[in-house]
This record gives C-alpha cells, structure tokens and sequence, in this order.
C-alpha cells in the first residue's frame, strides 16, 4: 500500500507536478488535438484554402485499397518482427541462462544492440546487404540467390523485418533472462532428477513459467513494430520497392510530408492513435494480471 | 535398492576446498540422516550423490555402479527439496506422474502408480489441484509422493521440514520414517535439527567444516561421542565441557573437586558431563553455583556456575525443582558417564 503524504499547503503538490503536466500537454496533448483536428480538413492542392469536412478523410482511407493493403502489411510486418525477436531472444537466455563462467560477458554482449540508435541500425544492414558492395549478398550469390532488395519486395521486406527484430532481441532477451532466472532453481533440479534432458527442461518448464513474460513481450513488440521502425525502414528502403515495406507509420509520414496530404495524413494518425490506446489497455487489462499457472 | 558408497570423496570450489576426503559406506535399505551445522558441507554433499554438483575427485557408488558422471536422470534416485520443488504449473497428479510419463510408462500405469501413492499420503482428494491451492504439510506430502512413484533405488532428502511449523514436523518426521521402513528403499537425510537426525537415522553421519566427525548408530553418538564437537551438537541440552586434570583414576576439576573414573588417562583434558548425567546427591563432589532455574514441566534445568569458578554447568533434574540464584547444590555422576576429550585436538581420550 502507498501511503499518503499530506502537504500543510496545497500548493505544493501542484506545483512538483507542473513541469511534468507541462511536458504532457506540449508535447503530447496538443499535438493530438492538432492532428484530430487536421483529420477533419481538407486543403486544396496549393495549399491555398481549407476545407471542413467532418469524417471524410476516414471514408476516404477506408475506400482506399492502398491504405489497406498497407494495414494488412503492417500487421504481417509486426508478426514476423515479434515472433522472429522474441524467439531468438528466447533461445539465446535460455543458453546464457545455463552458462557458469563468463555469464556477465555474454549478457552485455547481448544487450548492446539494445544501444544502437533506429537509424543507424537500419544503416548497417544497409550495408551488410547492399547489393553490389554488401557481404552478405556476396555470399548468397553461391547458393543462387539473386540478392536486390531495391528492386525485390519479399526481399526489402525480409529486410526490414531482420534489421527491426536484430535490435529488438536485446530488450527482449533481458526480460526473458530475468524471468528464467526468477524461476526456482530447485525446480529445474527436480525436473532434472526426475528424468528431462535439457531440451525437453525447456519445452515442459522454463517456456511454460515463462509464458506471463512472453505475453507481456508480445504486447510489446507489436507497439514497438507498428510505431518505432520507422527509422530502420526509412533507412533501409525508404518504404520501396513499390511500397512493398511501406508500413502505417511510414505511410504517415509519406502522406503528410511527401505527399502533402495533411488531413489524410492526420487521419491515419489518429487511426494509429485508437491502435496504440487498444493496445495499452489490453497490456494493463491482461498483462498487469499475473497469466494463471 | 542399493548400497551406496563413498570413496575418498573431495569436493573443491576453485582453490577452496569444502568436503575433504569423505569415506562411509551406506547399507542396502538403511536410513542414514548426515547432520552438521549450516555450511558443513552436507547438502553439497547430498547434491552431489544426486549428481546435481559435480564431483572433485574420489568416486560415488550407487549399487556396484560408479555414478560420478552420471546424469541425475541416470542415476535412479529421487530427492524431496527443501522448498519442495513442486512444479507451479502442473496438476499434483501431473506433478507426480511426470517422471513416469518421460520414462515412457503407460497412462493407466502412471494413473495407478500415482492413485496408490496418494493413497499411502493421503492425498487423494488433492490430486487435481495445482500446488498453490495446497498447504504447506500437503505439499511436502506432493513432493513425497513424487519421488515414491517412480520406485527408486536411492531417496534422497534435503531438510525437507525445515519449512514446516514444530507440530507438523515432528508429525512428518514419524510419517517418513514409517514410509521408509514400508518400502525399504535406501535414504539419506539431511537436517541441521540433532533431534529429527536421532530419531530418524539408523545411522548419523556427523559433518563439521567439510569433515566426518562420527558415523555411527543415533546412541553410539550419545554414549561415545568421538570427538569434542559431536558431543557439543548432539543431546539437548548439549553436555557440560569443564576444564580438568586426569591422574591415577581420579579427575580433579578447575575448583580442586575430586571425582573417581578417567581410567588410565592423564594429563589435562576437556571433561564432557551431561546435564541429565549429574544427581543430585548432598555428598557430591561437584558443587554448583545456581543462576538460573527453567521449568519445563517434566524436568527443570538449572544453569549456573561450577562454585569458586566462572565455568558455566548446566543440569538436568526431574520435577519440578527450585532454587535461589546464588543456592549451591552437590551433584554426583557416575564414572562411566565421564567423557574426556584431548584439549588440544578434541578427540576423545578412552578411559
């Protein structure tokens, strides 16, 4: 229980939690004000007059086959980021999570790519996978893959998603590392004794005792796909080939700033706004509630 | 079942050493509890005979097979945790069940096999719950049960009531003790509580700082404690130790008190008394100096000094006694009752 501290004055209290209350309403509030109300306009192509139009850009947008195969994309896109980071982060505790010596080393290893900034990221698979310069299609050309992923849209999206789920297996890792260490280890013991092999250890206890930690990093990394790749996909590909890595936030972003359309922008905006809130509840709703073994 | 025995057994964790050189051969069937106070030594080396710590050097044999490389799964034991190791996420039926089902067994044969040790345990009615629907008494008797399905050769125990209230333990310790001599199933039993390792053990393995200090029957230990620490740790309350000299079948004490026995012994010793040893005896030669009476209804424990001298001596009376701190009394014992250990290296000096 939190106990209450009483103030002799009531300022006081107000007054400590101004400057974070400014911040909110700054940085956060009236922006989203902003853009509900841009969702609501129209402007013509020179930008010259404005229009008040109620929800006729969300009409617009759903009719749009575009957006929605953008929608659609987006959520193959978030899948294979969060399943391919977390399964990869699963793996790699539960063999650091079984090593003695050197265990400190390993863990700072693993979690430095949690430090690698979007952009930069994005840029160093760049790089790696640069069709005429990059190693790795250099390589995957003896075994007959044609490597462009400027021109291949599986591939530009196979792409991002590496690059997305490559720095998102740190902050991963960590939680699943934290949550095998918290199991008993007396537990594994009996298990042990009673007759499992590391392997099947691994698929009857720690995957199971784990699983409340899983499903908070699954709510997790759907937020961080939808909404914080967006620096590795400008990086990478700029959303091309033909749209083919071009995911909602990135539409957004196109939209509005490329393309001009503020209101159509603000619209999916706010679309990403409701998503994003869904999101947040379902994670209180379910995930603050401990997942019942 | 099967014999285990321990072979010059060293267990080192970098340069430290923490068990040295353990030897002891445990019968087929027998119930043998190692005793020691916290950081002896004794749960590693109980861990280690379950293979759950690897063995430094000297060898650890289950039946006539050396299992020191062996994994736990291999070596057909089963072993009740401390913090019982229950899994959280299984039924109990599937908490019991689940070594048998990675063995292979058939369903039937895990659900009779489980159905008859619930019923030994008297866990019937708890069997489709989850373990944190249980109380403490029935999850110990969930983490019994599971190592009784399989039928090991070996049953191994690490302080397993240590988390159990005083009624329920004393309770349990009869319970493991009538299961075990049931099944006849060789088990080793470690406990930090003299008293759960007299009463339970055929035999006592005494481990003090990674050293055997005795291994013998629960009274060998009480009647010739081999050295200075195991008569310390077992009896309750622990025997006397008073400085004394020993020369021609007479002890003289720190106060020029002058009791017949030391046998052939001489020179300066370490005299061990039990409390319930002395009588009380107006002629006694030893005369103490009463501090302090505890009543415990069926005897009464008188704490005090040896008189003329700060030597704490501790007796044991039947009854109901009392007495005025500063009273003296006069206790006699007799010879046989006198322990001598040597005061330099504790070990016992035979009369």
């Amino acid at each position: 229980m939190l106990k209450r501290v009483h103030f002799p004055s009531s300022l006081l209290p107000y007054l400590l939690v101004a400057p974070q209350i400014a911040i909110t309403l700054v940085f956060f509030i009236w922006p989203a004000s902003q853009a509900v109300y841009q969702s609501f306009l129209i402007e013509d192509a020179f930008g010259l007059s404005t229009e008040f139009v109620w929800f006729e850009n969300f009409e617009l947008l759903f009719e749009d086959d575009i957006y929605l195969a953008t929608f659609g994309r987006t959520i193959f896109f978030s899948a294979a980021v969060a399943i391919l980071s977390m399964s990869m982060a699963l793996i790699l505790a539960g063999f650091a999570d079984r090593v003695v010596r050197g265990a400190t080393a390993y863990r700072t290893l693993l979690i430095w790519p949690y430090a690698v900034a979007p952009v930069l990221a994005g840029a160093l698979w760049v790089f790696m996978f640069n069709p005429t310069l990059g190693i790795f299609p250099y390589i995957l050309d003896f075994v007959g893959v044609d490597w462009n992923h400027y021109l291949n849209g599986n591939q530009a999206m196979a792409l991002v998603v590496f690059a997305s789920a490559w720095k998102q297996i740190a902050y991963n890792f960590l939680f699943y590392l934290a949550a095998m260490q918290s199991i008993p280890r007396s537990v594994i013991e009996a298990a042990a004794i009673d007759g499992a092999g590391p392997i099947r250890r691994f698929k009857d206890f720690i995957f199971p005792l784990v699983s409340p930690t899983t499903f908070f990093l699954l709510v997790i990394n759907a937020v961080y796909a939808f909404f914080e790749t967006f620096g590795i996909i400008h990086a990478v590909t700029q959303g091309g080939p033909a749209n083919s890595t071009t995911i909602l936030v990135y539409k957004v972003f196109n939209d509005g700033f490329v393309g001009l359309d503020l209101g159509g922008s603000a619209a999916q905006s706010v679309i990403l706004m409701v998503l994003v809130i869904a999101m947040t509840v379902v994670q209180f709703r379910f995930v603050e509630r401990r997942v019942q073994y | 079942m099967a014999s285990i025995t321990l072979k010059d057994l060293v267990k080192s964790y970098g340069d430290t050493e923490v068990l040295h050189h353990i030897d002891g051969a445990i019968n087929d069937g027998e119930f043998v509890v190692i005793v020691g106070p916290s950081g002896c030594g004794k749960s590693t080396l109980l861990r280690m005979i379950a293979g759950l710590e690897t063995v430094t050097s000297g060898d650890i044999q289950i039946g006539d097979r050396v299992v020191n490389n062996l994994e736990p799964a291999n070596r057909d034991i089963a072993m009740v945790f401390q913090n019982y190791a229950l899994y959280p996420h299984m039924s109990v039926r599937e908490n019991m069940g689940y070594g048998l089902k990675i063995r292979g067994n058939s369903k039937a044969d895990i659900n009779r096999r489980v159905e008859e040790a619930a019923a030994i345990l008297e866990i019937g009615p708890y069997l489709d719950r989850k373990p944190r629907q249980l109380s403490g008494g029935q999850r110990q008797r969930v983490a019994m049960g599971r190592a009784i399905v399989r039928d090991p050769q070996v049953f191994l125990f690490d302080e397993p009531l240590s988390n159990l209230d005083a009624k329920l333990r004393v309770q349990m310790r009869l319970e493991i003790r009538k299961l075990q001599q049931r099944l006849g199933v060789t088990s080793i039993y470690v406990t930090h509580d003299q008293v759960e390792a007299m009463t339970l053990g055929d035999r006592l393995m005494v481990l003090n700082g990674g050293y055997v200090e005795q291994f013998g029957t629960p009274i060998e230990l009480y009647d010739r404690p081999a050295t200075l620490f195991v008569a310390g740790f077992i009896g309750s309350p622990s025997m006397n130790f008073l400085p004394a000299e020993v020369a021609s079948g007479m002890v003289t004490l720190a106060n020029g008190a002058r009791l017949a026995g030391g046998g052939t012994a001489s020179g300066k010793v370490t005299l061990g008394l039990r409390p319930e040893h002395l009588i009380a005896d107006e002629t006694g030669p030893i005369e103490i100096n009463v501090q302090l009476c505890e009543q415990l209804g069926a005897i009464t424990l008188l704490h005090g000094h040896l008189s003329g001298t700060d030597v704490e001596c501790v007796a044991s009376m039947p009854g109901h006694v009392s007495a005025a701190p500063g009273t003296l009394m006069r206790f006699a014992i007799a010879p046989e009752h006198l322990h001598m250990f040597d005061t330099q290296s504790g070990k016992r000096v035979d009369a």
